[in-house]
Order: structure tokens, then sequence, then C-alpha cells
């Protein structure tokens, strides 16, 4: 009686347990966990291609590459125009892009009703984030070259940071109104409940709490800015040689520009050896700045991130 | 109520609202705010105008029948539309078959097998792979993938040529497809899982049979966003599918075709003068307004994808 009874449970619990192997699920789990590692070899195969495509430049040249204008002989062309070319393009995103984000983002976040036209402004922000970036080019081309050539000077400097600037703007605005609406209800209620008004409750309460998510956004669009090309190339940056237009800083913006990316490419396109080489080590360069970028906004979301 | 009473009311009002001044500032700053989200109207409004406008004075200017011809030669009066859609369309379909499966596999894993700390190491993988500049994916489509994948599969491939394109640009819309599919897993309420389990179902089958179709919605809307994006892409397709300046009519992904993206990026880059060729430049503003109709059109459509799962949980 007993006997029959101990295997009538070990029966049971043999069925509850399953076959001990579950080979197809363990093959599945492979198979996905596979894609993120064809992933992180695409990363690899790419990072081995280009360090080993440039580094005889910086074996070869050092700084001077750094340093160098650009030039139709290989052996003398660097990336100097470029590098300036992008702190220029960076300055407007700056200056341009994250306080009129940052400032839409609030008013659509704390000031705006729940109404048809907020609700038609968000949607509309969403689509231009959807926008090639090549179209933003286009833009750029119709108002910011010729419309507003007198202002620009045209295929600029100046028409370029604006386009770039406008590019990010929809990007800026979704991350600074994520972090805003990630701030809790009840703080902004206390500050009201002590008297505060709308704007000191944003200014003192509000945003230094969406600070970090802010920044995060902001950080991560710069990166986004700095590799962006396509919209460049519409705007007038130099795919060729150029001289710089020395004196004023007006003239400066006025005149014809480059950007590191743009460099990257135009060099692309040779077809002899060595400007291939250049192509590999200007985009280490970039890399590097970009990785760095990316890093330190990652960096910044892990640190400050706040768990309400 | 007495009319003491109503005086007294209203001083109290007054003192509520403030300093004249305070309220002046406020109107000022929320003013600020509210110019700063005008600014995003303004933009599309001149997206629009500029497209439009242009586009409408292309087509008066060029011969229509010029539209439907052997191929894509803005310099020469040939503007194919099917040549640089069909172009465009063949890259887009190589980029998905790259990223749905890699991007799709790796939302699975991440939302439905990962723990929280395999998470943490992996989910960087996409992170840096989504802060790949598109220009550095075009030198390495040009440099790695062209010789050492496709010139492989086919030995007739040329160096530049569709195939290479269209795997940069699925590398590239990898972690877009990847993370909007994860967000329509994530979504999916953990009870429904435990439902699965409780009839005995096993991770795999909870996964595919359960958890997927839950979040259906969500797994088709990153796919057209991918789709979207691949479309819109322009810097690996200008660098590694070849045809600068123009080309005829094929569907030969082993050859250098053109799409709309890389005749915009020829038409603005050529050395020749553009500006010079009668319809070539008001050309860049046409196929940029079917290229912004396009990615118009899928990404409202995904947009309403998302907007189900987000409802129904």
């Amino acid at each position: 009686m007993s006997v029959t009874q101990l295997s009538t449970a070990d029966v049971v619990r043999q069925a509850l347990r399953g076959k001990r192997l579950d080979l197809r699920g363990t093959i599945f789990q492979l198979a996905l966990l596979l894609t993120l590692i064809v992933s992180l070899g695409v990363l690899a195969a790419l990072l081995v291609q280009v360090i080993g495509d440039g580094w005889v430049v910086f074996r070869d040249r050092g700084v001077d590459f750094l340093t160098s204008p650009l030039s139709a002989s290989a052996k003398r062309a660097g990336i100097q125009q470029g590098l300036i070319g992008s702190v220029i393009l960076m300055i407007f995103v700056i200056l341009l892009a994250f306080p009129i984000g940052i400032g839409a983002a609030i008013y659509l976040e704390e000031y705006a009703k729940d109404n048809t036209m907020t609700r038609f402004m968000t949607a509309n922000i969403r689509n231009l984030a959807g926008v090639p970036s090549i179209v933003y080019g286009l833009l750029g081309l119709a108002i910011f070259v010729l419309v507003l050539k007198p202002l620009t000077g045209g295929l600029s400097a100046f028409s370029g940071g604006l386009t770039l600037a406008v590019l990010v703007l929809p990007i800026v605005i979704i991350t600074s109104m994520e972090a805003i609406r990630a701030v809790p209800q009840s703080i902004r209620e206390a500050a009201y409940g002590v008297g505060a008004t709308k704007w000191q409750v944003v200014r003192h309460h509000v945003l230094p709490y969406a600070s970090s998510g802010i920044l995060t956004g902001t950080v991560l669009s710069i990166a986004r800015a700095l590799g962006e090309t396509a919209p460049l190339i519409l705007v007038g940056a130099i795919t060729g040689v150029f001289f710089q237009s020395s004196g004023n800083p007006i003239d400066r913006l006025q005149g014809p520009y480059t950007s590191l990316p743009t460099v990257v490419f135009s060099w692309t396109r040779l077809p002899a050896a060595e400007f291939r080489h250049l192509a590999a080590a200007a985009i280490m360069v970039l890399l590097v700045v970009i990785l760095a970028i990316n890093a330190t906004a990652i960096l910044l979301r892990n640190r400050y991130e706040r768990k309400w | 109520m007495s009319a003491q009473a109503i005086s007294r009311e209203h001083g109290l009002a007054a003192q509520l609202s403030g300093d004249p001044r305070r309220r002046r500032r406020e109107a000022l700053v929320r003013q600020a705010f509210l110019s700063a989200a005008t600014v995003s109207l303004l933009i599309s409004a001149l997206i629009i105008f500029s497209l439009i406008g242009r586009t409408i004075g292309f087509l008066t200017q060029v011969d229509l029948s010029s539209l439907w011809s052997i191929g894509w030669f803005p310099r020469r009066g040939f503007f194919d539309i099917k040549t640089i859609v069909v172009g465009t369309f063949l890259v887009s379909a190589i980029a998905l078959m790259v990223a749905a499966p890699i991007g799709l596999g790796a939302a699975i894993y991440l939302s439905e097998y990962a723990s929280p700390r395999a998470r943490r190491l992996l989910k960087p993988i996409l992170e840096t792979l989504a802060g790949i500049p598109s220009v550095v994916m075009g030198y390495f489509a040009l440099n790695f993938i062209s010789p050492e994948i496709v010139q492989r599969l086919s030995s007739r491939a040329s160096l530049f040529n569709v195939a290479c394109a269209g795997i940069g640009v699925g590398i590239l819309v990898v972690p877009l497809v990847a993370s909007v599919a994860e967000d329509a897993m994530h979504a999916v309420p953990g009870s429904i899982r435990e439902a699965a389990y409780g009839l005995g179902a096993k991770k795999m089958t909870t996964s595919i049979r359960v958890v997927v179709p839950a979040a259906v919605s969500g797994i088709v809307a990153a796919l057209i966003l991918g789709i979207s994006r691949a479309i819109g892409e322009t810097m690996v397709v200008a660098i590694a599918a070849g045809a600068t300046g123009g080309h005829l009519f094929t569907v030969d992904v082993f050859g250098p075709a053109q799409t709309m993206t890389g005749a915009m990026s020829s038409l603005a880059t050529g050395s020749d003068q553009v500006r010079g060729a009668t319809g070539a430049y008001p050309s860049l503003f046409f196929v940029g307004f079917l290229l912004f109709v396009m990615t118009f059109g899928l990404n409202v459509v995904s947009e309403r994808f998302v907007r189900r799962v987000r409802k129904r949980y």
C-alpha cells in the first residue's frame, strides 16, 4: 500500500518537473542572445576596420593631422577646418536649440491646458522628430540660404548652424518634456501651497528636479548634431578644399565652412587609398568625441536618476 | 452678505493675487515659453511651404513625360520617379531584412529573458550602435560590408552596390526597432505572463505565443518606423550605393543604383553647378517632397499602432 502511494507521488513529481532539458527553449534563447552578439560583432568589426585604416596617419603625422587645413595632397591634408566648423555648429545648437527647446517643453508640460491646440503641437513635434534629416537640409537651403541670405551670407556656417539647431529642436523638446513630466505632482502642489507663483514653482522646484533628465537629453542631442552630415551638404558645407576667410568673426560665420563628418564624407568618396586612411583617421577623432559625449550622458543618467 | 463683507473679500482677493509687478512678470514668462513652443509650428509650416512651393515650380518647369522615362539623370532632363523610388525600396527592403530579425530578437531577449544585470551590460551595445553617425556607417559599408560580405556572396557584385548600402542602413536601424519593440513588450502586464505559466507554458511558449501577440501593434509600429528611417537615411546610400550623377532604372541589388536620398545628395555635391541646369536644382525639392510625404505617412501609421498598445494596457 505505502509502496504504491510513494510511486504515485514520484510519477506526479516527475510529470510536473517535465523533461530535464528543454532543448528547443534553450536554442531559442541562444538565438535571441545571438542577435546581441551579432550587434557587438558589427561594432567590433567597425572599430577594427577604422583603426586598421586610420592609425597609420597618426603614426606618421601625429597632431599635424589635427592642425592642418584641408588640402588636395593627402600628405598635407588635415581636419583643422572640420574641427573648427563643428565647434561653431555646436555653439549654434547650444545657444538656439537648448533654450528654445527647454522653453517649449516647459510651456507644453506646465502652462498649456490639455486642449486641441496643445495636442496638435505635441503631435507636430513628434512628427518633426521623424522627418528625415536631409529634409531639414532642404528647409535650410530654401529659408536660411536663399531667403535670409543678407543675414546668413548664403551657403555659410551661419546657415549650417541654424539648420542643425532646427534639426535637434524636436529631440530636445521631447526629452525635456519627458524629464519634466517625471517630476511628481505633489512637489508642485507643495510649492503652490506655500504661495509660490507658477514661474517660481517651475524655476525653484520643477527644473532642478528635472535638470538631470534634461541634461542627458540635451547632451545626447549634441552627439546627434555632431554626426549629422546630410543636411549640411545641402546648406553648403564644403566637400572640397577651401581657404578660411580670415578677419572678424562675422565674416567667418558668413563665409565657407565644413564640419568633421563632412570632411569624412568627402575623403571617403575619393578613390585614392591615402584618402581612405585620412577618412578613417578623421572617423577615429569623430567617434572618440561622440562616444565620450554619449558615455557622459549615460553616466549622468545613472548617477542622478531618481526613483520617486 | 453685507457691503462691508464684500469689500473685505475684495481686499483679500487683491492681496492673494500678489502685486502687479509680480503678475506682469508671470505673464511675461508665460509669453516667452509660449513663443518658444510656437517655433515648432513655424518650422513645420516653413518645411511644408518651401517644399510645396518649389515642387510646384519644378512641375510647371519640366516636361511631365520626363518623370516617367529611362532613368534618373537630372542634368540631362530625365527625372524618372520609378528609378529612385524602386532604388529606395530595394535599400529599405534589405535594411528591414537585417534590422527586423536582429532588432526584434534583441527586444525579446532584453524584455523577456535578460536579468537586470544582463540588461545593464547588453543595453549599451545597442546604445553605442545608435550613436554611430551615418557617415561612419557609410564608410564601413563601402570598405568592409561590400568587399567582405557582398562581393563574397556574389562574384559579379560591383564595389558600389545596393546590397551593402541596404545592410549598412539596416544596422543603423536596429537600435530603433529594438527599443520601440522592447517598450511595447514591456507594456504587456506581468499578470498575462503569469497566467500563461499557470497553464504550464514554457518560457519560450509564453514569449512567442503570449507576449509577442499581445505586443503585436507595437512590434508592427517598430518595423514601420524602421522602414521610415531607412527611406530617409542618406549618407550610407550616398557613399556606398554608387550612382553619383544618375542611373538607369535597375532592380539589380549587386550593382549601383540611385535612391531618393542618394539623388538629393549627389545633386547637392555634384561637381558641375547644380544651379545651372534647368530643372536639376528644383528637382531636389521635388524629391524631398516625395520623401517627406512617404516618411510622414509611415510615421503617422506607426503612431496609430503605438497608441493601440497604450490604450489596451
